[in-house]
Order: C-alpha cells, then sequence, then structure tokens
C-alpha cells in the first residue's frame, strides 16, 4: 500500500465493476502532491476505471476514495473520443472551463486575458481564433491541456495521451508535461504504451484489475510484472539506461483474478 | 388585380396572417433546438417524439383533457419509457425509440380513424396545416421560444460544453443531466407547440435542415445558432406563403423551401461545406495515426 499522508487523492480497498464483472479489485492508490505517475496495462486492465475513480465519476463498490478537501482536478480524455469536427475556435474551447463561473454567452475581459495567458503558456496563442479541426494532433492536446490549466488544478488527469499520435507528437506531449511537473503540477496519466510513453515516466503504476506492482520504471518495468500485467512473455533490454521492452511472441495465460 | 396586389392578396385574411406568424415563430424554434439535435446526434429522437406526441394529440380529447395538456404530458412519459428501456441496456436506444414510438403513433392513428376528433384535422396534424391557426396556438409558439432561447442564452456555456464534451463538463461541474433532462423538456415543448403547423412526419425535418446549412455555412457555434434559427424563420415564411397559394399542406411547403435552401447551398459551396456538415456528430480522431506499442523480436 502506498503512503497516504498528505495525499491529494486516496483509493483505500477499492474495487468496481459493471454488470458483476471485477474491472478492479481491492486497489489501493495515493496520488501524492507533485507526482508524475503513469497507470500501464492493457486494454481492459482497469486504467480508465482507476482514473474515474480518482476524478469521481464513478464510486466503488467496496473500499473508498478520499480527495482532499479543495483540491481542484483537471482532467483531459482520449483525442479520439472527441468531434473535431465541433464549431468551436481554440479559444471558445478553451474558455469551455469556465462555464459553471459565468452564466451568460460572451467573455469577459479578464477571461479573454487568462485565455490568451494560457495559450501563450503552451506555445498556441496565434492558433487561438483556429476551428479546432486545424490543429495537429500536438496542438489538440496542448489545447485540452490548457483548458484543463484554466481551473488552476493541483491535480492534472489524462487518459492515454499519446494513443494514435506519431513520434513527433508523442515527444512533444512528454516534454510539455514534464515542464507542467515541474511547476508543481501532479500528472497521472493511463498508457498502454511502454517504450514510448511508460519507460520516459518516473513513477508508475501496472494494472491488471489490481495493482500489480508500483515505482519507478527500473523496478515495474521488468519481465515478471509485464508478464502478469499483459499476459505476454517479454523481454526487458536497456538503451542509455532506459528499459527497452520487446515482444518475445510467445503467449501465456494470465492467472484468473479471484474475485 | 395588379401583380402586386396578387402578391399581397393573402395577407388579406387574417387566418393567413395569424398562420404566417406561427410558421415564422415555428421555424425559428426548430432552427434553434435543431443546432443542439443535430451536434448531439439526436435526430432520431426528435422524429420519434413527434411521433408519440401524435398518440397523444388523439387521446387526449376523448379522455376529456386538454389537447396541449395531454399531448404534452404522453410525449414526456414516451420519453421517460424510451429512456427506462434504453437504460436497461437489453436493446439500444435506437431500437426503443422505435417500439415506443411507432407504437404510440400507431394507437393515435387507431383512436382518430375509430372516433375521430375533436381538435384538428388528421392529415393537418401529420402535414400540418395553415387553417385554424388560434390566438392561443401563436402564444404557445412564442412563449416555447422565448423559453427557448432563454434557457439556450442563460445557460449558453454549460450547454455547449456539455454538447461538445459531456465527459469533461461533467468532470468539470456542469450537471450534464440535468442539461439533458432540460434539453428534453425544450424539445418536447417545441414540438408539441409546432406539431399543428408543421405535422408530425415533417417535423424532424425542421428540426434538422436548417442546422445541417447553418453548419455548411460556419465554424461558429454562435453563428451557427444565429443562422440556423434565420434559415427556418424564413423556410416557415416562405413555406407559409407557397402553401396558401398552393394549397398544398404548410409543414410539406416549409420543408421542400429548407430542403432548396439546402440545394442551393450546397451547389454554391460545393463539398467542402457538405464535409464540414458531414462529421456533425462524429467523435473519431481523423488526423491520428496508430503507432506500435512495443518492438518485436526477431
Amino acid at each position: 500500500m502506498t503512503s497516504t499522508a498528505g495525499a491529494l487523492v486516496t483509493v483505500t480497498g477499492a474495487s468496481f465493476g459493471y454488470d458483476r464483472s471485477p474491472v478492479l479489485l481491492d486497489v489501493d492508490y495515493a496520488v501524492q502532491p507533485g507526482e508524475f505517475t503513469g497507470i500501464v496495462g492493457p486494454s481492459g486492465s482497469g486504467k480508465t476505471s482507476l482514473l474515474k475513480l480518482l476524478l469521481g465519476t464513478v464510486r466503488p463498490q467496496r473500499g473508498r476514495v478520499d480527495r482532499q478537501p479543495g483540491v481542484a482536478v483537471s482532467y483531459v480524455p482520449q483525442l479520439e473520443t472527441v468531434n473535431w469536427n465541433f464549431p468551436v475556435t481554440v479559444a471558445e474551447c478553451v474558455l469551455m472551463s469556465r462555464s459553471t463561473r459565468r452564466l451568460l454567452p460572451w467573455a469577459t475581459p479578464t477571461e479573454r486575458a487568462e485565455v490568451g495567458e494560457v495559450l501563450e503558456r503552451l506555445g498556441i496563442a496565434d492558433l487561438s481564433r483556429r476551428h479546432i479541426r486545424e490543429l495537429s494532433g500536438g496542438q489538440q492536446q496542448r489545447m485540452f491541456i490548457a483548458r484543463a490549466l484554466l481551473r488552476r488544478p493541483q491535480l492534472l488527469l489524462m487518459d492515454e495521451p499519446t494513443s494514435g499520435v506519431d513520434i513527433g507528437t508523442r515527444h512533444e506531449v512528454l516534454h510539455l508535461l514534464d515542464d507542467l511537473n515541474r511547476e508543481g503540477l501532479a500528472i497521472v496519466l493511463t498508457t498502454h504504451d511502454l517504450n514510448g510513453m511508460a519507460a520516459h515516466l518516473p513513477h508508475l503504476v501496472a494494472l491488471q484489475k489490481r495493482v500489480i506492482a508500483a515505482g519507478p520504471p527500473a523496478e515495474v518495468i521488468v519481465p515478471d510484472v509485464l508478464e502478469r500485467t499483459f499476459g505476454a512473455r517479454m523481454e526487458v533490454l536497456h538503451h542509455l539506461g532506459m528499459p527497452v521492452v520487446v515482444d518475445t511472441g510467445e503467449p501465456v495465460r494470465l492467472r484468473p483474478v479471484a474475485g | 388585380m395588379t401583380l402586386w396586389e396578387t402578391l399581397l392578396d393573402p395577407f388579406g385574411y387574417q387566418f393567413f396572417v395569424k398562420g404566417m406568424g406561427a410558421a415564422v415563430l415555428a421555424g425559428a424554434l426548430c432552427g434553434l433546438i435543431g443546432v443542439y439535435i443535430t451536434l448531439r446526434g439526436m435526430s432520431y429522437i426528435g422524429h420519434g417524439l413527434s411521433h408519440a406526441i401524435f398518440g397523444g394529440y388523439a387521446a387526449a380529447p376523448l379522455l376529456g383533457v386538454p389537447i396541449v395538456l395531454g399531448a404534452g404530458v404522453w410525449g414526456l412519459a414516451s420519453a421517460l419509457a424510451i429512456n427506462a428501456i434504453a437504460r436497461s441496456r437489453r436493446i439500444g436506444a435506437d431500437a426503443a425509440i422505435g417500439v415506443v414510438t411507432t407504437a404510440s403513433f400507431a394507437l393515435g392513428v387507431a383512436l382518430l380513424t375509430r372516433f375521430g376528433t375533436k381538435g384538428p384535422a388528421f392529415d393537418a396534424l401529420l402535414f400540418g396545416s395553415i387553417n385554424g391557426v388560434a390566438d392561443s396556438d401563436l402564444f404557445l409558439l412564442a412563449g416555447a421560444l422565448v423559453f427557448a432561447a432563454g434557457v439556450f442564452t442563460v445557460l449558453y456555456r454549460a450547454f455547449l460544453f456539455s454538447t461538445f464534451d459531456p465527459e469533461v463538463a461533467d468532470v468539470s461541474g456542469v450537471p450534464v443531466k440535468r442539461m439533458d433532462a432540460l434539453l428534453m423538456l425544450v424539445l418536447s415543448v417545441s414540438i408539441l407547440a409546432t406539431l399543428k403547423i408543421i405535422g408530425v412526419t415533417l417535423v424532424a425535418a425542421t428540426l434538422v435542415i436548417p442546422a445541417v446549412i447553418a453548419r455548411m455555412l460556419t465554424d461558429s457555434f454562435s453563428r451557427m445558432l444565429w443562422i440556423s434559427t434565420g434559415i427556418g424563420a424564413t423556410a416557415g415564411a416562405i413555406g407559409m406563403y407557397l402553401s396558401f397559394q398552393l394549397e398544398i399542406p404548410s409543414g410539406t411547403t416549409i420543408v421542400l423551401v429548407d430542403a432548396t435552401v439546402f440545394l442551393v447551398v450546397l451547389a454554391v459551396t460545393g463539398g467542402r461545406a457538405l464535409r464540414r456538415a458531414g462529421g456533425l456528430d462524429d467523435h473519431t480522431d481523423v488526423a491520428a495515426t496508430p503507432t506500435p506499442l512495443v518492438g518485436t523480436a526477431r
């Protein structure tokens, strides 16, 4: 069990499922201020459900999730889930974060200044009047991060931020998140990209309905943990001090998870 | 009689002026709410609810209930039934709409055929009519338009966010479920108010076509609201005028005007505008490229 002292969000013994099928079983996890964690696991391992527990959009059927009072949490969805043809500009999309603070449609000068400031910080100020469809994958991700940052969060949750993007965009997003984390923002993201994403993060949680392992990549990206998490045998090589996962092509059967 | 006098002749009849006012209000109302309906991929719900409310129109006079009240309650009950069936996950939402609304429509047809109606005539309910627009109909339409415009103005940001990205809107403090329920209420009231003018079978078209045209013409959400409302109102006015002159049901002429505007805009703007409207409620990233996860041993 991870330390819960001073944690922004604490998940204690949480189980969750849909239609009697368990998705998460007895999960313990605490998000500390300023941490940068990747939740890794294959499809169906419960990554997104754990993210939703942290967000508070679902409640555990057993166990509990406690959020530090007053902590602001922002969420960035997968790019694939968004209708990029929707008729909004970049600035309008970012301003959506202010939906609960003001009822009337038009933005105040203060709001316009705030949006301009956050777009400037993320290097996309010149795109503010563009339609969202005209953005590259990296710019789309920056826009969503800008929308999330406008709420001044202490914790940023991201669902597969590099899913379906090219290598250049992946690097761009990774460096941006690293910069934000250095400024003190806690970040928790899900990913099934071991080499391109997980190996670059300071802390990982390997998930297969239960927490299989948690720690730095050197402790999590190891053959035994990967086999129990992904159900496939993988070799781990090292290049410039970083683990590189190689799929051996040999399938193994996952041990059934006791409900 | 000069050509000018011939053209202005219909405005000498009070029933036509009332019908024209009702058509403009109905067209504007459907155009406004249609933006939200199409962007949320709910066009089929609009079609279904209009058919469901038809059952209420037929049953209300037989039960001795005021038509507007009876049809309104009937429509709301149908919406709740659709919701309950869809939530059970045994059949999909589209199938639930198909079952509930067509059953309600069939019941309406049966009741009207067997017992007749004290309210609007059968074919008027199906295709809309210029005749018999009462002051109360105008007040209902004006009230529905003011209600819808008020809701969409005061809650503009919340509706925009929950239409674009309901999951993140929910996390960001927007009461998405309440917004959805409010939209269904606005839609039900709007269909109820416009049914007499546009007709059961054609309401869906007046919800969808102006919004699609507006999407073809602009990339701005706020402009889309104005354009769609304007096209709806204009098509209502022209359609009602043609209805009088050609002696064709008003719903039919209004929808034909909408369709003509669509074709003209398509011809002028070409495929670019159509592509813009093509993915109206898509939730896919066309620009995304898949990347391999892990290397494979040789």
